[in-house]
């Protein structure tokens, strides 16, 4: 076959394309650009609604509010991009939350000790999750709708129900909610944190086999296998690492709240998902980028604190998260279906 | 159930080939028995697979062909019988092994991963690490290298229709996609490459784009298994047909010794091999 001939045929393909077509192509390679637009109108809107809603000031708590859920949102990726879902994650974080505070200010153990334990004890539930998913073959849904009861039954019965004030924490444990100046903005480590976390996770994710391995096991498990993938290791070392990652945001939401409370963070689990499917990762496993995970944790923030400054009723910022999600999985449908 | 099993000593070898078969098969089965529960699956079947030749093996449905295929690749461990590659007995417990020790699969399910590139198939589970410390400590993919080497193996196997090796699987066409199948056992297969049913999902025009890449392997020195229920494409490509009945091989014959009705009559056990040659 001549070049001439098969440059036609390449021609006509493309000629072929409506200019809806062609949004859905890039859509298909780039999932982010659709929440990345979102954000950047919600942020319009909300500038022009209210004049303080731009300020260094507010864009500093912004961040500092997103962080907690932001963080989650990491270990909700990796289990969806498996085509799983992870029910526990608040569980896990309040349960190695409960368990930092009690240690040390009960224990009497020092700051470090008590964090270490702490993270390490939200890896263990995350193992425990990969374990029976693995295993036992429980469906992920199943598996996390079971601890996130277990969990959460534990860090009550642990911690007596009781919060823990700050004062009583080591100063290690409340390190993430100090912050500093860049300019005009104030920002607090929790937030370098989160950075970090996305950083590696994202360079882990696109560089490494391991990172492939993940989307290979998401998108046909049956496929990676005969092609030589560790299909269950992989699994197992997703929701461990993902208990590591919800274990860090125990530490993060302790400096955010300036305290270790049992029922903080009744919508973690919640707003994890969201965070992840807005981001354009497909609730079908093997599909989506950590940087869109971030922009869906921003969106769903943005909204929150746009519409509390607008003074808008809580149920209508509600109503909003709930509308951006079936919005998200249709459009993220729609894009499955692309043709070559 | 027992097969009536029959010695068919070097079984169809074409006169003035004897060059080629006159060499130890690079892989043999001898005697492969595998049960489920009480269900017989291979009832002591014996195969040869000399080098460079292309084996197609046929038979009807349950005859056992996917299922000593399996046995070869590691997929299932047969509970008695041997299996030798080069001379050497082997024992495969898991896919990977029959990899290692250079036997690839092409599945009739593909196992490709749609949401994937080209490169990143071909290398799926095979990763090379960029030089340095960048790869050793840090594990970074040589994702160029990689890409590169991809869009060499695509062309040595004379595909035109892919060019772009950074596109993902689930934008080409079946054909396409079963060249990328084909491309990662042929740049991987040391010794022999399987192909379970290569072109059932494909047009005329891709399946023979399949076949033609599966005499590029042959031509390349690699031994071939086909397992196909296309009668004519197995006669356009095989050099000899391993005929799979009840369990058990019921004879082996070439597309010049028997025509493709007499194949079909020994496969369904209309006739049996003896009477016929």
């Amino acid at each position: 076959m001549t070049a001439d001939v098969s440059n036609a045929a390449a021609e006509f393909a493309r000629r072929q394309h409506s200019p809806l077509q062609r949004v859905q192509h890039q859509l298909h390679g780039r999932p982010w650009l659709s929440p990345l637009f979102l954000l950047l109108v919600a942020f319009v809107a909300f500038f022009i609604a209210t004049p303080t809603f731009l300020t260094a000031n507010s864009m500093g708590i912004l961040l500092q509010q997103t962080a907690v859920v932001a963080a989650l949102a990491v270990g909700q990726t990796l289990v969806i991009l498996t085509a799983g879902i992870d029910l526990s994650v608040g569980a896990v974080m309040v349960l190695s939350m409960m368990v930092m505070a009690t240690l040390t200010k009960d224990g009497g153990l020092p700051g470090i000790v008590g964090l270490l334990i702490g993270v390490l004890l939200a890896v263990v539930a995350g193992f425990f999750n990969g374990l029976l998913v693995t295993r036992i073959n429980l469906p992920p849904f199943i598996v996390t709708l079971g601890t996130l009861s277990i969990f959460t039954a534990i860090a009550l019965l642990y911690s007596g129900g009781e919060s823990i004030q700050a004062e009583h924490l080591p100063g290690l444990l409340n390190a993430l909610g100090n912050d500093f100046g860049i300019g005009k903005f104030r920002l607090t480590w929790g937030i370098v944190l989160v950075v970090v976390i996305y950083a590696v996770m994202a360079f882990v994710l696109s560089q490494t086999a391991w990172g492939r391995y993940v989307y290979a096991v998401g998108d046909d498990v049956e496929s990676a296998r005969l092609s030589g993938v560790p299909s269950k290791r992989i699994l197992l070392a997703v929701y461990t690492v993902a208990g590591l990652i919800y274990g860090l945001a125990a530490w993060i939401l302790i400096g955010r709240a300036g305290a270790a409370t049992p029922n903080a963070a009744p919508t973690a689990n919640l707003d994890s998902i969201t965070a992840v499917v807005i981001g354009g990762t497909s609730l079908f496993g093997g599909r989506g980028r950590l940087i869109g995970t971030l922009i869906g944790a921003l969106i769903v923030q943005t909204f929150d604190f746009g519409l509390s400054q607008m003074g808008v009723n809580q149920q209508w910022r509600v109503l909003a998260t709930g509308l951006l999600v079936i919005v998200a999985v249709a459009i993220d449908q729609w894009i499955r279906r692309v043709k070559a | 159930m027992s097969a009536p099993t029959m010695e068919v000593a070097h079984g169809g070898v074409p006169a003035g080939k004897e060059d080629i078969y006159g060499k130890e098969p690079v892989l043999s089965a001898r005697k492969l028995v595998i049960t489920f529960g009480r269900v017989i699956g291979l009832d002591g079947v014996d195969l040869d697979l000399y080098p460079g030749e292309v084996l197609a093996v046929i038979g009807d449905n349950g005859a056992g062909k996917s299922t000593l295929i399996k046995c070869l690749t590691g997929a299932y461990t047969p509970d008695s019988g041997e299996i030798t590659l080069s001379g050497e007995r082997v024992h495969f417990s898991r896919p990977q092994d029959a990899r290692a020790a250079g036997i690839e699969t092409v599945y009739q399910q593909l196992a490709v991963i749609p949401a994937l590139d080209i490169a990143s198939n071909l290398y799926l589970a095979r990763e090379e690490r960029r030089k340095g410390i960048l790869g050793s400590a840090f594990r970074m993919l040589d994702k160029k290298g990689m890409e590169k080497r991809a869009g060499q193996s695509v062309q040595d196997l004379g595909i035109q229709t892919i060019q772009n090796m950074g596109q993902a699987v689930e934008t080409l066409s079946g054909g396409q996609r079963q060249a990328v199948a084909v491309a990662r056992a042929a740049a991987f297969g040391s010794k022999v490459v399987i192909l379970d049913e290569p072109t059932a999902a494909l047009g005329v025009k891709e399946s023979g784009m399949v076949l033609d890449m599966i005499k590029q392997l042959r031509d390349r020195g690699l031994s071939v298994i086909l397992i196909s229920h296309n009668m004519p494409q197995v006669w356009e490509v095989a050099d000899r047909i391993h005929i799979q009945r009840l369990g058990g091989r019921a004879g082996v014959i070439t597309p010049q010794s028997h025509d493709m009705g007499e194949g079909v009559a020994i496969m369904t056990g209309a006739k049996r091999l003896d009477s016929t040659s």
